[in-house]
């Protein structure tokens, strides 16, 4: 009762990496209120597959539904055991993925459960909070903080009445890390017959293809990203021959992936892929709080915008106050010239 | 076979294009600076959802949404690009929603529309982003969900399949109607407004729109088609408890106008000189080598 519940999202027998992180931050929530960490996992021929997977991260009690149909992920099923093990267990926070499958799930929970949810947070913190009519305090709120208004904004959301607490994070907001302390590592496998009716099974997946990233973003440690002011996608191909130089990854602002100009997974900022590379270097790109949410941790940033003013060189250790197609070829050719 | 097909679409301010101006000085947004327009991936829904009327002879297509009454406007877009017909919820009741109470309004209205075979939204609004209002609806009504859908392939003998993104590939699957689908903004763009069409519904409003002494009064006498469909809470026998701001669990605890922490940047030029003392600078500190 009252614990922290983490749902890992799987494919196949791979736990997914957002997970893992969630797992860590639900480690430290569940420790600040003096709680346990539990982990629900779902899907077909995992069990003794995934545990290990899962359970490092301090975890206290692991649920395990192994069954047939239950991979690939349909919404149904998958509702179907978290409500049902959410009664019985009634815990105080849920955290998800802010994947395609979490926020798939994840609002039909809370529509289940009439409990609130906040996509996309980039933080997560305890606080309490007293409501401005009632004057009722509440203390020990999960603080779900995530820019909003597309961004111009940075709201805190809390949710004072409703059990569990739901929240989804995106990729790389968190940094996973395997628990040093103590946890109890229960694992059970409880039966899913009893939680899943054989109506949810109402979808078929006909075709499910997953394709390995392509790119390694959030693990880079040089990030040369793209806005609107590359202008098009031809002027993406002078991103990737600096990145080549420089053994870096492209990204892109939402601005450049809504334009056409690059592939939505390469997407920087709170609604695409969190990184946290050594130099992040932003080529014609404005900075609206959603983007900056997702790359502010850097270590040296480099802007390179035309705009003396752009907002993003609030931020920037080195700002260069130039055009991209006069900028980036100078940075190509020094970098030759002066590495060895 | 004919469908009943409901689009969900709402009136979101243009977050893309924020001017200096859409923030107040007390940090909270100024509504009034920013055009109110047809949420983008709404208009993908629609697309998908005036297709499905283009194949199956005797489909309509009715466009939901709820705000307050000049989101009446969303209604008259939807007619103008081919949609049949629209219903705007708007009480003061309705006010202050999150997603979960605004599902709850739209699956009440859904419920007394009835009999629907699709409904279909675009994946999130630029407003908040959350995605969360299609499942809601769906798990409220009961109904099968996709998210993600790129294109509705086909619907044969009440199972419809659906090609879908998911994180690093697609998928394809089937599924039997009633379903909610929610549709990206990368599918198919939603086909331009009809003149005919515009000159057919210019004037049809909803009656909150309209002044007290409107001058087309004897026009929307003469023209059914010319008065929206406008729904409050009591219209959809909705509970007051469960809409608005009293049927929010979440609640805004605060609002911040982002200041980021100025650093002590360095401004350089575009000239030869600044760029190469920069990467010289770079890689005699070693962060890039």
């Amino acid at each position: 009762m009252n614990n922290v519940f983490v749902y890992c999202e799987i494919e196949g027998t791979t736990v997914a990496e957002v997970s893992q992180e969630l797992l860590t931050k639900g480690r430290k929530l569940a420790s600040e209120l003096g709680v346990e960490l539990h982990a629900v996992v779902a899907g077909t021929g995992i069990r003794r597959k995934v545990e290990e997977q899962i359970l490092p991260y301090g975890v206290d009690k692991l649920f395990v539904f192994d069954g047939k149909d239950l991979f690939p992920y349909t919404s149904a099923p998958h509702t179907d055991i978290l409500v049902n093990l959410f009664k019985e267990e009634k815990p105080q926070i849920c955290l998800m993925g802010a994947t395609v499958i979490g926020r798939d799930l994840g609002p039909r929970v809370s529509s289940s459960l009439t409990s609130g949810l906040t996509a996309d947070c980039t933080q997560l913190e305890i606080g309490s909070y007293t409501d401005a009519r009632t004057k009722q305090t509440y203390d020990n709120l999960l603080y779900q903080i995530r820019p909003a208004f597309g961004g111009n904004i940075v709201a805190t959301i809390v949710n004072p009445e409703h059990r569990p607490q739901m929240a989804t994070v995106r990729s790389g907001v968190m940094q996973k890390a395997v628990y040093e302390g103590k946890a109890r590592g229960e694992v059970v496998y409880p039966e899913v017959g009893k939680y899943v009716s054989p109506e949810a099974y109402v979808v078929k997946v006909l075709d499910h293809h997953v394709e390995a990233s392509k790119h390694n973003l959030k693990g880079a440690s040089i990030v040369v990203s793209g806005g609107y002011g590359m202008g098009s996608r031809e002027g993406f191909d002078m991103l990737f021959d600096l990145a080549r130089v420089l053994h870096a990854e492209v990204g892109a602002s939402r601005a450049a992936v809504d334009a056409g100009f690059c592939d939505h997974d390469r997407q920087i900022g709170q609604t695409g892929v969190t990184v946290h590379p050594k130099v992040y270097i932003a080529c014609g790109i404005s900075g609206q709080i959603q983007h900056i949410a997702g790359m502010q941790e850097s270590g040296i940033i480099i802007s390179i915008n035309s705009d003396p003013d752009a907002p993003i060189n609030r931020i920037a250790d080195y700002v260069i106050v130039g055009t991209v197609e006069e900028v980036i070829p100078k940075l190509i050719k020094y970098y030759k010239q002066n590495s060895k | 076979m004919s469908l009943k097909i409901v689009v969900l679409a709402k009136q979101v301010p243009d977050t893309r294009n924020v001017g200096k101006d859409a923030m107040t000085p007390e940090g909270t947004v100024n509504r009034a600076a920013l055009p109110a327009i047809f949420n983008p991936d709404d208009l993908n829904a629609l697309e998908q959802a005036l297709r499905l009327k283009d194949k199956h002879p005797g489909s309509t297509v009715g466009v939901l949404t709820m705000g307050p009454p000049r989101a009446g406007e969303i209604i008259r877009e939807g007619l103008y690009r081919g949609a049949d017909t629209g219903w705007l919820l708007t009480d003061r009741l309705f006010a202050g929603a999150d997603t979960l109470a605004t599902s709850y309004a739209l699956a009440t209205a859904i419920r007394k529309i009835g009999e629907v075979d699709l409904v279909i939204g675009g994946r999130q609004a630029i407003d908040g982003d959350t995605a969360q209002v299609g499942p809601q609806v769906a798990q409220k009504l009961g109904l099968n969900q996709v998210t993600y859908a790129e294109e509705i392939l086909k619907i044969e003998n009440r199972v419809a399949t659906i090609r879908r993104h998911i994180d690093g590939g697609v998928e394809t699957v089937e599924v039997p109607l009633p379903v909610l689908v929610t549709v990206n903004g990368s599918a198919a763009p939603c086909r331009p407004q009809n003149v005919r069409l515009v000159m057919k519904y210019k004037y049809a409003t909803c009656p909150l729109e309209r002044p007290a002494d409107d001058p087309r009064a004897d026009l929307y006498a003469e023209r059914d088609y010319l008065t929206l469909n406008q729904w409050s809470v009591a219209d959809v026998g909705g509970d007051p408890a469960q809409c608005g701001l009293a049927g929010s669990p979440t609640k805004v605890k605060s609002v911040q106008n982002i200041v980021f922490q100025a650093k002590e940047s360095k401004t350089l030029t575009a000239s030869d000189a600044d760029i190469e003392g920069m990467i010289r600078e770079l890689l005699d500190e070693k962060i890039i080598g």
